[in-house]
Parts: structure tokens; sequence; C-alpha cells
């Protein structure tokens, strides 16, 4: 279990990540969203002990992460980003270092690599000098060191890029069968990734926590209104002007160009008002023919950029409107 | 000092897996046996002019031709060669960003440095090893005082880990190893030449500056006296540097 309280990191006088909180259960992969330069490296850097925090706590299965530091790191794996590894090397004597330096008795290390080269597919790579590795063996060798161990908390920033379709798809089934027994944090920019591995999604926009919480709920309670798709026989200008004076609409938007005369838009209503049936009886009353009518569910992408560029109001600038509504 | 053993083992792999440790190994056995055959030669010469005068014959030795001079030659050498050692320790996990899977791993950060460290050291002993057959040669061919012999090589040991530690010390302030090998051959060159300085720097920094010259320091060595301390001042200058390698590294983990 993680639990993050207060959590702040400043670089001089920019505070990278601004009091941020959050628990992640065992057992659970969590996925932490957040466009470039939100702060999700800096957070997952405090995570694993490698910078402790300006102010705040973390505490790692009961552990705190400054006194602790060094017990926590022995149930830790950790991939960073750009997955450094000693191109030197050969992949067994890179993993032979790694038990080592994990501290996995001698006696065990020979299976361990074993077990971790088999379950991430390096097996036929072993003799190979890391340097000869494609892109997506050093990935997999990034994540066989994380492994090395079998720590209970796994962290991995961004796993999964600059691999191919295939290398993907193995790579989130092996995280998947991770999270039986372990607790896993990864960070992506892939969000259908999110929603495909991820129990939980804690999303972080300019060092601030904007939302946390499973992806179908957020998919669900965060979209900020209702959408509808709608195709019908007439001209595309009638059928937005008849659309948009409808009560509840908040826009109609032309899709592609009319084929065959049929015209499709999409139109965006507020979320407690359910518009479709009156829309329906209102293009039925014109005479046209409606050809389609569906609802459009928001995606993880949608309320994750919906998320990331709504502006905070500041105090001051609401003083200044109360201040103007007075003059 | 979990992952001692591990950085060690790594840090020596690395040193013999690449062209470092061979290439700095051989400059040094060459030129160190430049110096030899050339200090023999020396004495050679000056022993055929002691066949016609006795009172030249009484004077030269092994020790003080061929011994004090080699020991003192090979310091210089290692001046030198020791930046060429240290500079990647660091600068290079830097720069391939591995210092931060390193950081992450359960390995104190005391033992990553010492880890380094004593594989740099190990490679300086490999390096002296090389010149086994020197003291071998010099037996069969006459006298000579082992004590100044030992002492010198003690001087070079200890001269070699005050240098390491304050090479392992700048590569952890630079990504650059090019950088961190000028500075820390800028840095060793300062603290061995700063005694000129002394007898234009006013009495007190005059002597201040001479106890903080390590060519001052060797001197001894290179006579055969072991003092007390030089051999301190060694083990601070070491652990001084060592302490700020510690120190530098926190300074990194704070700064993310």
């Amino acid at each position: 279990m993680i639990e993050v309280q207060g959590l702040t990191k400043y670089f001089g006088r920019l505070a990278a990540i601004n009091n941020i909180s959050f628990t992640v259960q065992t057992g659970s992969v969590v996925g932490f969203l957040g466009p470039n330069g939100a702060g999700k490296t800096t957070t997952m850097r405090m995570l694993t002990c490698y910078t402790p925090p300006s102010s705040g706590s973390i505490r790692i299965l009961g552990m705190d992460a400054l006194s602790d530091s060094m017990k926590i790191r022995r149930n830790l794996g950790y991939l960073p980003e750009n997955v450094p590894l000693y191109d030197w090397m050969r992949v067994c004597s890179y993993l032979d270092f790694v038990c080592r330096a994990k501290g996995v008795p001698s006696g065990n290390r020979k299976a361990e690599i074993e077990r971790v080269s088999s379950s991430v597919g390096l097996d036929d790579v072993m003799g190979k000098l890391v340097k000869w590795l494609s892109k997506g063996y050093r990935q997999r060798l990034g994540l066989a060191q994380a492994l090395i161990g079998d720590p209970p908390i796994i962290i991995l920033d961004e796993p999964t890029i600059g691999l191919d379709p295939r290398q993907i798809r193995e790579i989130r089934s092996l995280i998947k069968g991770l999270s039986k027994n372990k607790t896993v944090i990864l960070s992506t920019h892939i969000l259908p990734e999110v929603s495909q591995i991820c129990d939980r999604v804690i999303i972080i926009n300019r060092g601030t926590l904007v939302a946390e919480d499973t992806p179908s709920n957020l998919m669900a309670v965060k979209g900020k209104s209702r959408r509808c798709s709608i195709a019908v026989r007439a001209l595309e200008t009638d059928l937005t002007n008849l659309l948009s004076a409808a009560p509840g609409v908040l826009s109609v938007k032309t899709g592609a160009s009319e084929i065959d005369g049929v015209a499709v838009v999409t139109v965006e209503s507020l979320p407690e008002v359910e518009v479709r049936s009156e829309l329906a009886r209102l293009i039925v009353a014109r005479g046209w023919d409606l050809l389609e009518l569906k609802s459009i569910d928001f995606s993880l992408e949608d309320v994750f950029i919906d998320l990331i560029t709504e502006e905070p109001i500041e105090p001051q600038s609401t003083e200044n409107l109360q201040n103007k509504e007075v003059a | 000092m979990t992952g001692f053993l591990a950085i060690f083992r790594k840090e020596m792999a690395n040193f013999f897996v690449s062209p470092i440790a061979y290439s700095v190994i051989t400059i040094f056995l060459l030129i160190s046996g430049f110096f030899f055959w050339a200090n023999l030669s020396v004495m050679s010469l000056i022993s055929l002019q002691a066949a016609n005068d006795p009172m030249i014959s009484q004077r030269i030795n092994l020790t003080d031709v061929v011994v004090r001079p080699l020991t003192q030659n090979m310091s210089i050498v290692l001046l030198f060669l020791i930046p060429l050692l240290t500079m990647r320790l660091f600068s290079e996990e830097k720069k391939t960003g591995a210092i931060e899977l390193l950081m992450t791993y359960p390995i104190s950060d005391l033992s990553a440095v010492l880890g380094k460290f004593f594989a740099a050291l190990a490679v300086l002993i490999v390096m002296l090893s090389g010149t086994i057959s020197y003291p071998i040669i010099l037996w069969r061919l006459g006298e000579f005082d082992v004590g100044v012999f030992l002492s010198g090589y003690l001087g070079l040991l200890m001269m070699g880990a005050a240098f390491a530690g304050l090479g392992i010390f700048v590569s952890i302030m630079t990504e650059n190893q090019i950088v961190s090998a000028a500075i820390s051959f800028g840095l060793a060159l300062m603290f061995w030449i700063i005694s000129w300085a002394s007898s234009f720097a006013g009495q007190t920094w005059g002597v201040i500056l001479k106890q903080l010259s390590i060519l001052e320091r060797l001197e001894s060595f290179h006579k055969g006296i072991l003092s007390l301390s030089d051999l301190s001042f060694f083990l601070f200058f070491t652990v001084f540097f060592i302490f700020l390698c510690l120190r530098s590294l926190e300074s990194l983990r704070w700064r993310g």
C-alpha cells in the first residue's frame, strides 16, 4: 500500500509538485497521467526514494520514504523513462549485477535470473551485449531489472514507449499479470492502455492532482456535456439551424460533408438534459428522414483533455469581476 | 555496506571489458620501464667512472641512483593517469541516467562511492604490481635499501588513493568525462605544486601551502621515512574527498 500526503517538491522557487495526496491499495494497477512537464516523473522519483520531497509524506508498505528509504528500496522495482542500462554488459551479467545490487542471496540468483528472463521473454538474448539489443528488448531488460527480487511495489515510467504493437500487447499482459499480488504504478501517454490495464487513474496537471478515480467513473462522471450523433436526409445548414434552437443544446458540429443528401452532425447538450427525444421529434415534424441517432460516450482521452485544459479561476480575477459588476 | 561488492565487481568489469585499464596500465608500464632503464643506464655509467675513483664508488648506490628517482618519476606519471581512471566513474552514470536506477537500488551512497573508489585503487595496485620485476632485477644487480623501495611504493599508493578520491568527487560534479579528467588533473596538479608559491606567500601562508603540498609530503616517502603526519595527511585528504562525494550525491538527490 502506498499513502501520499501533501506531497510537494520545489526546484528552486518552482513548485514542480504542489500538495498532492493519494492512496494506492495493494494489488492494484494505477495509471499516472498528465501532460509533459506535469510532474509525473518527479512524483515517481519521490516514490522510488530517488529524490526526497520538499514537504509532505510518503508511506510505502507502512514505512516512511525519508527515514526507511533503504527498506523501501528493498521492496521496490523501478523502470525509469529512458531505460538506462550498461551497454558494455551482457544481458546475463547485467541481471546478475542487479541481483547482487538488490541483495538476492547467491544461491537464488541463477533461479531468479531464469524466472525473470523467461517472464519478460529475454531467453533468446541472454548472451548478447546490451548495446546490440533492439528497443523492444532494452525495454524488456529494463522491466526485468525492475522485477528482480520479486518486489511487491513496481513503478514503471512509460513502460511501453517505443515498442511495436505486438510487444506493447505482451508487456501489457505482463503488467496485468503482475497485479495479482503486487502494487503497480505506471505512467503513460497512451490513454487506451490505461483503460485496458489500470484499476485506477491519477491525473496530475502543473504539479497538482486534478482527478483520481477508476477509468469508468472518470468517463461517466467527469464529462461536462452529453454528445450524440445524428444522420438525417436534409440540408446540413437547415439541420444545424433547427437543432441549434432546441432547448438544452450547447452546440452543433458538422462532421463529414453531405453524401447522397445525408447530413451528419454531432450535438453537444447539457449533461442534465436528455435532448435526444426532443431532437428526434423536431426532425420528424419537419418531414425529414431520421437515419441514425446515437449517443457518443466520452473516452478517457476526452476526460483527460477536458481536465488538463481547465483553467483555474484566480481569486484576484473573481474579485475584479465582482468589482466590475458593482461598478 | 550493502551493495559495495556489487558496485566493486561492476566497476572492475567495466575497467577490464573496456580498453581503459589496459591502455592506462600499458602506458604506465612503458613509461616507468623507460625510467627504470634510464636510471640503470645512469648507474652503469657512474659505476664505470667510479672504477677509477674510490671516492665516488663509496657514495653511489642503487637506492639513490635508481630507486628514489624511479618512485619520484612514477608519481608524476600517476598524476597524469589517475584522472583517466576516475573520469567516468560517476560521469558516465550521470550521462546515461543509470545513476537514477542505481540510487533506487538498496545500495547506500557510501557503498556506491567506496565500491568505485576501491575499484580504481585495485587498478592502481595492478599497475604497481606490474613493476614487481624492478626490485628482482635490482636484487640481482646489487644491494639496495628495500625499506626505501617499499616506502616509495607506499607513497605512490597513498597519493593514488588521494587522487582517486579527488577524481571521483569531480566525476560526480559533471556528466562530461573529458571535463572530469581535465578538472581532476588540474586540481591534482595544483595540490602537487602548491608549495612553489610558499616562498612569496608570506610566512603563515607559506607554511600552510607547504603542508598542503603533495610534492612535499611525498618527499619523505621517497627518502624511506614514514612519518605519521604524512600518512595522516594522505588519509585525511582521501577521506575528505570521499566525504565530499557523499555530500554531492546527497545534493544530487535533493536536486532530483
